[in-house]
């Protein structure tokens, strides 16, 4: 007997979800997208592929993206511009230091072994490019950065060869009881609905009265020329808002959380340069040598963000056969191949083994 | 800092928008990144000019004296490279980077040239007609040996004559350019603007009388690492410059980079959409003169100074009426002048994209070959095809490379240029240093 499903949202959680499902016997998967695959922050974020500095409730489900990313040919036939480089958190501090230390103490009463805390003789060892205020590290050793649109167009030609259909340039405006999703090109029934329209999701329940808080974001990204290789890593700061690295082309994409305008009607979001002066002053102060590096773009894109800052992911409470994946809050980048899996099982099945228990739509219950 | 008009560009358009708003008693910030004033058709212009373009220069002079004398503020040497919502402008000079909010801004950013891709067309001693014109008529340089010009457009013709009149030599012209019969459709009404066309016929004719002109697409630049002899249907001849020339189109790198900012697709290049003032989609952002349509320079002075009194009707200087009374016989005279662009756009479609191996862009060394892969593979249009080449992505930020680009995958999808989306441009529109940017923090 064959099932149906409607995935809402062709960004990368849409398209994880869509492909995981569609790989199951009997389920007949279609993705509506309102523009086009990646539109949004899928394609246009700053790539990282870190399990580093995670929220404790995101570590689990972290770790088991980790183990696709190192495979991602397995699942798309890509590896998505996947590296395993490292990512790295400096303390700029004493205070920074400490605060590492603490972090790295709660990892391993955890149980969790992958952050390892580095001296700042290591620390130059893996950047020397750094400036000499530098106190110490968290890396991950075996984190990375992948190409978002590279990994965003495997995943779309994965989808369509499992049989599934992308339907690009239909928006949908609501879900209605009996799993009816409205759309601008009529309505269309399933027996299963996937809400992964990102910044756009927290509408979409909301029309079905289900109250799930979001709020839009717009981090902010810039790009230099290229430049010699310095920077082998992705580099955060532990007290600053940092993202910052060297591409295999030798430039350099440095971001780090700071916001920009954005309007949900237009879906449009602006670059607020003010703003990201913050940015490059951090990215200089870390690396003297980006000074005299001339910026050649800037962008931003549009994503949800939740109270707690992690994500979404389960069932509705008001709607059964409605289910939620969204409000990564800026870094569902690296979950998307775990997220989508976690998803398909709670769509076909009603439960997951994987480790999503903290991300349920009920904690937002009044 | 904050200003009531802000114009972009110090060119035919921008000198005149800024010498009208002055005059209805705005405040004006003027700039432009060049050290002079004038642009590119009034670039190095003095009033005792002489020669072909003379009277051209004559204008500019007679503009840019004026401007000295406006009170309006006058930056040069100073690059924009950023417009936000309000509007706030941010430009660069002397290393430093600047904010500056104003109440409208207008825009005259002129044109760009088209690159001519061609095969060698990388080669150094391989350049475009209008940098070469830049050279003669800032520093009165002329290239020197054997020198070929190449492609096709009025300013070919007139680069000829200028540089053949302050003596310099040319060995020859590849006239590139297609068969005449469809354009003859639009002559009657190209005849309206007395004098433009029989300027650029005299320039031609004397051209002619001088140099040997060939007619012919075939054509190659080849050598070892530097320009040594242009292939022309076969035969090779001595050379030592190439300039090429494919046309001008509008200079849309910051209107483009206006997110909503409206654009479309008029005689094969992309142009931001604007009403008889000049405004384009965006609440407080005009554009005058050639980089909201290419009229030449009478055309873009006249455009300045519409644009000027739409913004002092706006900014509360005077109502409708009196606007309307202003403007009514710039109106006029403008669409005079613009007379003779659909026979001239006729005349000169571009050029279709080159074969495989040539190279459209040169920042990321990505073929006409491999745009054409892209398209096979499923890439409909410029920005997706960033995603599978990374052409468009260089230094240049898809100045020269990205009306190549267009044209290239319209082609190969074999759809009409309208019908494939612009290169998205992003700000920074101009480089700028991470430094300069921090020291805004």
């Amino acid at each position: 007997m064959t099932h149906t499903a409607i995935i809402i949202g062709g960004g990368l959680h849409g398209l994880s979800t869509a492909l995981h499902l569609a790989r199951l016997s009997g389920w007949r998967v279609t993705v509506l997208e309102r523009r086009h695959v990646g539109r949004h922050s899928s394609g246009i974020n700053a790539g990282g592929v870190r399990r580093l500095g995670r929220d404790m409730a995101e570590v689990g489900l972290s770790m088991v993206a980790a183990e696709i990313w190192a495979s991602l040919p397995a699942l798309v036939g890509d590896d998505g511009g996947f590296r395993p480089s490292g990512q790295m958190k400096l303390a700029e501090s004493d205070a920074d230091m400490a605060a590492l230390e603490r972090r790295h103490d709660a990892m391993r009463a955890a149980g969790w072994t992958h952050e390892e805390l580095i001296d700042a003789t290591e620390a130059r060892r893996l950047l020397p490019a750094m400036a000499p205020h530098i106190r110490g590290a968290m890396v991950v050793r075996d984190d990375g950065a992948a190409n978002p649109m590279r990994t965003v167009m495997a995943f779309r030609r994965a989808v369509l060869a499992a049989g599934a259909e992308i339907i690009e340039g239909v928006s949908v405006h609501g879900i209605a009881p009996g799993l009816l999703v409205e759309t601008d090109h009529g309505p269309m029934r399933a027996d299963r609905v996937a809400n992964c329209a990102g910044a756009w999701a927290t509408g979409l329940a909301a029309g079905l009265g289900e109250h799930i808080p979001t709020t839009a974001k717009a981090s902010m990204m810039m790009v230099t020329e290229r430049l010699p290789p310095f920077c082998q890593p992705t580099v955060g700061s532990q007290s600053r808002a940092l993202s910052f690295k060297q591409t295999e082309e030798g430039t350099v994409v440095i971001g780090g959380g700071h916001q920009g305008s954005n309007d949900l009607a237009t879906e449009t979001a602006n670059v607020d340069f003010a703003n990201l002066a913050h940015a490059a002053r951090i990215a200089a102060d870390i690396f003297p040598v980006v000074r005299n590096a001339r910026i050649v773009r800037s962008w931003t894109g549009i994503e949800a963000r939740t109270p707690d800052q992690i994500p979404v992911l389960g069932e509705s409470r008001v709607l059964p056969g409605l289910f939620h994946s969204f409000g990564y809050s800026g870094h569902g980048f690296q979950l998307s191949p775990a997220a989508g899996a976690a998803m398909a099982e709670l769509m076909a099945r009603g439960a997951t083994n994987l480790p999503i228990g903290a991300f349920s739509p009920a904690r937002f219950a009044a | 800092m904050r200003v009531d008009v802000l114009v972009l560009g110090a060119g035919p358009a921008g000198m005149s928008a800024a010498l009208e708003a002055r005059a209805q008693g705005l405040s004006v910030l003027l700039l432009d990144e060049n050290a002079a004033p004038g642009g590119q058709v009034y670039r190095g212009a003095r009033a005792d000019a002489r020669g072909p373009g003379a009277d051209q220069a004559r204008a500019g002079a007679k503009l840019a004296a004026a401007l000295a004398g406006s009170g309006a503020e006058r930056r040069f040497g100073a690059t924009l490279w950023a417009i936000e919502p309000g509007p706030v402008a941010f430009f660069s000079e002397e290393g430093g980077a600047r904010r500056v909010a104003a109440g409208q801004i207008i825009l005259a950013p002129g044109t760009t040239e088209r690159a001519l891709p061609l095969p060698g067309w990388t080669l150094p001693g391989v350049m475009g007609v209008g940098a070469a014109q830049i050279l003669m008529k800032s520093a009165g340089l002329l290239p020197s040996g054997a020198v070929w010009l190449a492609g096709q457009g009025p300013l070919l013709w007139l680069y000829a004559a200028q540089a053949l009149a302050k003596g310099g030599r040319i060995a020859g012209i590849v006239d590139m350019s297609g068969p005449r019969t469809a354009a003859l459709w639009h002559l009657p009404a190209a005849l309206a603007a007395p004098g433009y066309l029989a300027r650029g016929m005299a320039w031609m004719g004397a051209v002619r009388r001088q140099v040997p002109v060939h007619r012919s697409r075939d054509l190659r630049a080849e050598g070892d690492g530097q320009l040594e002899r242009v292939v022309i249907d076969g035969t090779p001849h001595p050379a030592d410059t190439l300039l090429l020339h494919d046309g001008v189109v509008p200079n849309t790198q910051v209107t483009r980079a206006i997110q909503g900012c409206a654009h479309r697709f008029r005689a094969g290049a992309w142009e931001p959409v604007v009403d008889e003032w000049g405004h384009t989609s965006t609440a407080g952002i005009l554009v005058a003169g050639d980089g909201g349509g290419v009229f030449g320079a009478a055309a873009a002075a006249l455009s300045g100074r519409i644009a000027a009194l739409a913004v002092a009707h706006a900014l509360g200087c005077f109502g409708v009426e009196q606007r309307d009374a202003l403007a009514g016989p710039l109106l006029l005279r403008r669409g005079r002048q613009r007379a003779p662009r659909r026979f001239l756009d006729a005349l000169f479609p571009p050029l279709p994209p080159p074969a495989d191996p040539v190279m459209l862009c040169r920042c990321e060394e990505v073929s006409a070959g491999r745009v054409r892969e892209a398209v096979a593979l499923g890439c409909l249009g410029t920005n997706q095809l960033k995603a599978f080449t990374r052409a468009g992505m260089g230094a240049c930020q898809g100045r020269v490379c990205g009306p190549l680009l267009h044209s290239a995958v319209a082609a190969a999808r074999g759809v009409d240029g309208a019908m494939v989306e612009p290169l998205r441009t992003r700000f920074p529109t101009k480089p700028l240093t991470l430094g300069e940017l921090a020291a805004l923090a």
